[in-house]
């Protein structure tokens, strides 16, 4: 027989013991913990671009063609250039031809409709360039869409595509808010910037980095707090694309405007 | 219990042992989660491999400069030292072996990519010295009047 004081505190455990939610009982779970300890990556890439150095060159866009073997003359590229106008009346001009490969030398604004757009010296309110590539996201829309597991991101927060086991759906590049992922015209699968991972993993900077004469691009390390890179992006003003699509991109930038998109 | 009850079970059975066999032979041995676990980490271990093996084409300043050093002076001390060699020259690659000579861009496109006159405030280029290409001797390459290891000196040639 079960008296009443008994009945009590057994209906008080079970209460108690029921308003712990599962997921609580997984901090006593030591390998978890020891796992989130010792973070098994010492690295996290990340990119700074500093939009007022930027000269619109395109040299980046040159390097990063020929050392990531994207077919020159094909109008994809893993990085490109965009040319901001504002002009006075309000009206803003975009333009990117060819990706900025071959650098921006005239002030006709050429956005692929004839004749070309311009805005006299004068009319210009704001002028700007503004160079892209893969944020890195933290959160990569364009992997969770994968239907078989070709693209992943790398422990050290690279997304990269696997070419051999790509099957060529597509999902991945309606599924980058960015428009940076597009079909490689000779294998036929995605293809995306990937920071020059062969690069970047023997110690070398990016192409783009290295081709950029003016410091606009910038990679670092974001879990080293020594990192020039990373100080400049945990002290300093800098924005991000799109940021309330909730991707966590990873390309940070300095000078971002709001006719930046 | 009679055959035509368990005749679809074993139906059932047959594919899912057929199914087995044909990720076991398809599906590479490293496919797996990869650290970023389930969501974002699913992939061929191999392949990240393979993106490192990737040749590198452009070797950087320090590598030309090995041989180079006249001309790594030149520029150096030049308002274009900030321009690493192979952005004109051409990826090194495994230069001076293969390939032996580069492909070197003395052309206009290649200097009016910075010097084509646009006078955008709020970006670096505003402040570059420019010419207008379609008036600025046309007809002539840049090079025939500059010199590009330092523009501040006379054509050397």
């Amino acid at each position: 027989m079960i008296d009443r004081r008994d009945f009590c505190k057994k209906a008080l455990l079970i209460a108690g013991g029921m308003a712990i939610p599962l997921s609580a009982l997984e901090l006593f779970n030591p390998k978890r913990l020891l796992a989130e300890k010792n973070d098994p990556s010492p690295t996290r890439w990340a990119f700074l671009v500093d939009t007022h150095k930027c000269v619109g060159c395109g040299f980046c866009v040159k390097a990063c063609k020929i050392e990531n073997e994207t077919p020159y003359d094909a109008n994809v590229t893993r990085t490109w250039v965009e040319r901001y106008i504002v002009a006075r009346d309000g009206k803003t001009y975009i333009d990117s031809p060819r990706g900025g490969r071959d650098g921006f030398t005239s002030p006709k604004i050429d956005q692929g409709v004839e004749p070309p757009a311009e805005v006299r010296n004068e009319e210009i309110e704001k002028a700007f360039f503004v160079p892209k590539l893969c944020n890195q996201c933290d959160n990569p829309p364009c992997v969770q869409v994968c239907p078989v597991g070709a693209t992943y991101q790398t422990a050290d927060g690279v997304v990269l595509v696997d070419r051999s086991w790509c099957i060529g759906c597509g999902y991945c590049i309606m599924g980058c808010p960015y428009g940076v992922r597009f079909f490689h015209p000779v294998y036929h699968v995605a293809e995306k910037c990937n920071f020059c991972y062969h690069r970047i993993s023997k110690g070398m900077k990016t192409a783009c980095v290295d081709a950029c004469p003016f410091g606009a691009r910038r990679i670092g390390n974001l879990k080293d707090p020594n990192d020039p890179v990373t100080r400049v992006i945990m002290t300093e003003r800098v924005g991000v694309l799109k940021e309330e699509y909730g991707t966590k991109p990873q390309v940070f930038y300095i000078g971002l405007s709001r006719e930046v998109k | 219990m009679k055959s035509h009850v368990w005749r679809p079970l074993y139906i059932v059975l047959g594919v899912i042992v057929l199914v087995m066999l044909a990720r076991a032979i398809l599906v590479p041995e490293d496919f797996g989660i990869g650290q970023r676990g389930y969501m974002y980490g699913w992939h061929r271990k191999g392949n990240e491999a393979d993106w490192k093996a990737v040749k590198v084409k452009y070797k950087g300043t320090d590598y030309c400069k090995k041989c180079h050093q006249d001309k790594f002076n030149d520029l150096r001390q030049s308002p274009h030292a900030a321009i690493q060699c192979e952005n004109c020259h051409g990826p090194a690659l495994g230069h001076p072996d293969d390939p032996p000579t580069l492909t070197i861009d003395r052309s206009r496109g290649l200097c009016i990519r910075c010097h084509a006159r646009l006078p955008y405030h709020g970006s670096g280029r505003g402040a570059i010295r420019g010419i207008n290409p379609e008036t600025h001797h046309p007809e002539a390459e840049c090079v025939l009047c500059h010199y590009p290891h330092n523009p501040k000196l006379e054509a050397k040639r």
